[in-house]
């Protein structure tokens, strides 16, 4: 059983480190937002420190969307996605499996960056481990979330912007616990792990409800 | 005319063959003498102390990061105006080269800049710019990356090579702006009223050091773009090739 | 799309779909693939695995090749063959074949290390049709299975299908051209004003 999984993974991976390197080009896009942000507030470093995992999180969020379009969409394209509808392998896993590739290749690299785009914006080392911290617990959430809008959208020709718009909605939880257990974390008497747990769960619940809604919408989608 | 002769790239290898060992050897001196100087003969800073060693690495690359951006125009020009075959080759072997020295710059300038101003990083209009420039550089080598065909490539980065030349002045003069509108001279200027003969030989001694690394790098890296586009043709003309052996295969159920 | 269309069809022997264009060849190739859900009626394989779906005890070769060309040729295949899951069958003996002796079966063993980004589009065909042979399934549904070859690979391929059907395999094909079957059963599609809907039964 576990095989057919393996080849699936390793696929995927290898497709999202050859094609244009997408894992590049998202934490390029990631730096891109943390860069611009001080253009548009202002060099103050006790702002940027005090907004700064407010910053990560929505370049996060920005990044992972924009990377989600081509998950299924790719497959859909060269006819691979009907072939994966008739291997005999139950679906919801393929896309569980799917996500975890796509997010192992482009979530992953986010995770590793934080700290390094934390230094842009002077947050304290207990601030920037808190942010990595959240970030690598949340970014699976967003992927997930987002594998529906990638589902959903799979057979429009520009689905990129209407994804992000059908799934921002959803992903305002994930962004709310996330950024709340950074700053809980930097500011003292507020609990950290209350809201970390809560975004643990929600990370757990789009791990169900992500596989179970994209897979439904690929079926529709296949016609 | 010996800037045409060595179009051809086998004609261009051939030449790097002769040059590369002496320009190493060359390069490995000034580093020899540079490091010698910064390191025992140049002086400490009465206010800096020994971080002022930083830079001796930190302005060369910045300087590298700037020349190797201009090297990429000239030859994207190469490539768009005088359809020069190695132009592309040139451009696209310096992006990387070019992101490192920008990279180079930015964490030694940042560790330079812990000590003074208590962080490692500020939004100074100087850093800020090179940020920039480092964020280009990214983009530029991930086009290339993106593209299979390395002319369509090479005239797409290109045209963004130029357009980010031209537009480099006006990034850099925003964001002074930009700085001086939030942040009034709140930032130390790193150049000092006058340089002293004693820092300036030898920061220019690890200039030479570093345009000869970069001339080093920048014609290996060009070496090795011909030869992986000779590989890729000789593997795409192996795809085409008919095989001897398949005529008679057919498939057999195993009973 | 259609109405009134059954047909049944035994083990060993082809069905040849034929027709004009848009008449609903693919709709129903894809129908029976189950990537399109019939509004009534039903697909039945007898005498395959009773728990196991029809459309997963088949191969589905269409227009479209579903082969990345970031990946190398033999990279494509192994996938393919990890991922599809075989569906033994009493009536039906083929072992799958390993992807380096499919590919040289259908002549492209040489490309087995290239990308398959440098593939011709005849190559990426043949590449395509190695997936029926590197996971063992009874059912062939082959759309258009001769467009973009030459006419060496389409021999090559008639000889696949007839050795196919000769193991006790089924095969429904919608094509325009005439393929030298061994034992064929022609299925002509007609526009819905024609009084009589085809209906073409198998023999026993």
């Amino acid at each position: 059983m576990t095989s057919w999984a393996l080849a699936l993974f390793l696929r995927d991976l290898r497709l999202s480190v050859r094609v244009g390197g997408s894992a590049l080009v998202g934490v390029l896009f990631f730096l891109a937002v943390v860069t611009v942000i001080p253009f548009g507030v202002g060099p103050d470093l006790n702002l940027l420190s005090r907004i700064g995992p407010a910053i990560l999180w929505i370049g996060a969020l920005l990044a992972t969307l924009l990377g989600l379009d081509r998950l299924f969409q790719a497959d859909r394209d060269d006819g691979t996605l009907d072939l994966m509808l008739m291997a005999g392998r139950p679906l919801e896993l393929v896309v569980l499996i799917k996500c975890l590739a796509h997010w192992v290749a482009t979530g992953l690299p986010l995770v590793v960056a934080a700290p390094l785009l934390a230094v842009f914006l002077n947050l304290e080392p207990l601030a920037m481990g808190a942010v990595t911290l959240t970030l690598l617990v949340g970014t699976p959430a967003l992927t997930l979330i987002g594998a529906i809008g990638a589902a959903l959208t799979v057979s429009l020709r520009r689905g990129g912007l209407l994804l992000a718009v059908l799934v921002v909605p959803l992903a305002i939880p994930v962004l709310i616990f996330g950024v709340s257990a950074a700053d809980a974390a930097i500011h003292d008497p507020v609990p950290f792990l209350t809201p970390f747990l809560i975004l643990c769960a929600l990370s757990l619940i789009a791990a169900v409800i992500g596989p179970v809604a994209s897979a439904a919408a690929l079926r529709f989608a296949s016609d | 005319m010996a800037f045409w002769d060595y179009a051809n790239p086998t004609r261009f290898l051939r030449l790097v063959q002769v040059v590369l060992p002496w320009l190493t050897g060359l390069c490995v001196l000034a580093f020899a003498a540079g490091f010698y100087m910064s390191f025992f003969v140049a002086p400490e800073d009465y206010q800096q102390g020994q971080t002022v060693r930083i830079m001796y690495i930190h302005v060369p690359a910045a300087w590298l990061s700037m020349m190797c951006y201009s090297i990429m125009a000239v030859s994207s020009l190469g490539t768009l105006v005088w359809k020069h075959p190695l132009a592309d080759v040139s451009a696209k072997a310096a992006a990387p080269i070019g992101a490192a020295f920008t990279f180079m710059s930015l964490v030694t300038g940042s560790l330079w800049g812990k000590p003074m101003w208590g962080t490692y990083w500020v939004w100074d209009a100087r850093l800020t710019s090179v940020l920039v420039l480092l964020i280009m550089y990214l983009g530029l080598m991930t086009l290339w990356r993106t593209m299979d065909d390395p002319i369509k490539a090479g005239k797409a980065a290109a045209i963004l090579t130029l357009v980010g030349a031209l537009n480099l002045p006006i990034i850099k003069f925003s964001v002074d702006w930009w700085n001086t509108l939030h942040q009034p001279a709140s930032v130390m200027r790193m150049d000092g009223p006058t340089i002293h003969p004693d820092i300036l030989w030898p920061l220019l001694v690890m200039a030479i050091a570093f345009t000869l690394l970069f001339f080093v790098l920048h014609l290996m890296a060009m070496r090795n773009e011909i030869l992986r586009r000779r590989v890729r043709t000789l593997r795409l003309r192996a795809a085409t090739s008919a095989h001897p052996r398949s005529a008679t295969a057919t498939a057999q159920p195993a009973e | 799309m259609f109405e009134d269309l059954s047909f049944s069809l035994n083990g060993g022997s082809a069905l040849v779909v034929t027709g004009a264009n848009g008449i609903g060849k693919s709709s129903l190739l894809r129908t029976l693939a189950g990537l399109v859900p019939p509004s009534h009626g039903s697909i039945r394989l007898e005498g395959g695995a009773a728990d196991t779906p029809p459309e997963e005890q088949a191969h589905y070769f269409g227009h479209q090749d579903a082969v990345k060309p970031a990946l190398s040729v033999e990279e494509n295949l192994q996938f393919w063959q990890n991922f599809t899951a075989p569906a033994p069958a009493p009536g039906f003996s083929v072992r799958s074949v390993t992807p380096l002796e499919a590919l040289d079966t259908l002549g492209i063993g040489h490309t087995a290390q290239l990308p398959a980004a440098f593939l011709s589009a005849g190559q990426k065909r043949r590449l395509s049709l190695c997936r029926l042979l590197v996971t063992s399934r009874p059912v062939w549904l082959m759309d258009e299975p001769t467009s973009a070859l030459d006419r060496r690979s389409e021999t090559q391929l008639l000889e696949l299908m007839n050795a196919h059907l000769a193991a006790g395999g089924l095969i429904v094909t919608a094509t325009h051209s005439d393929l030298a079957l061994a034992d064929v059963l022609q299925l002509h599609l007609q526009a819905a004003d024609a009084a009589a809907l085809p209906v073409e039964d198998a023999l026993p």
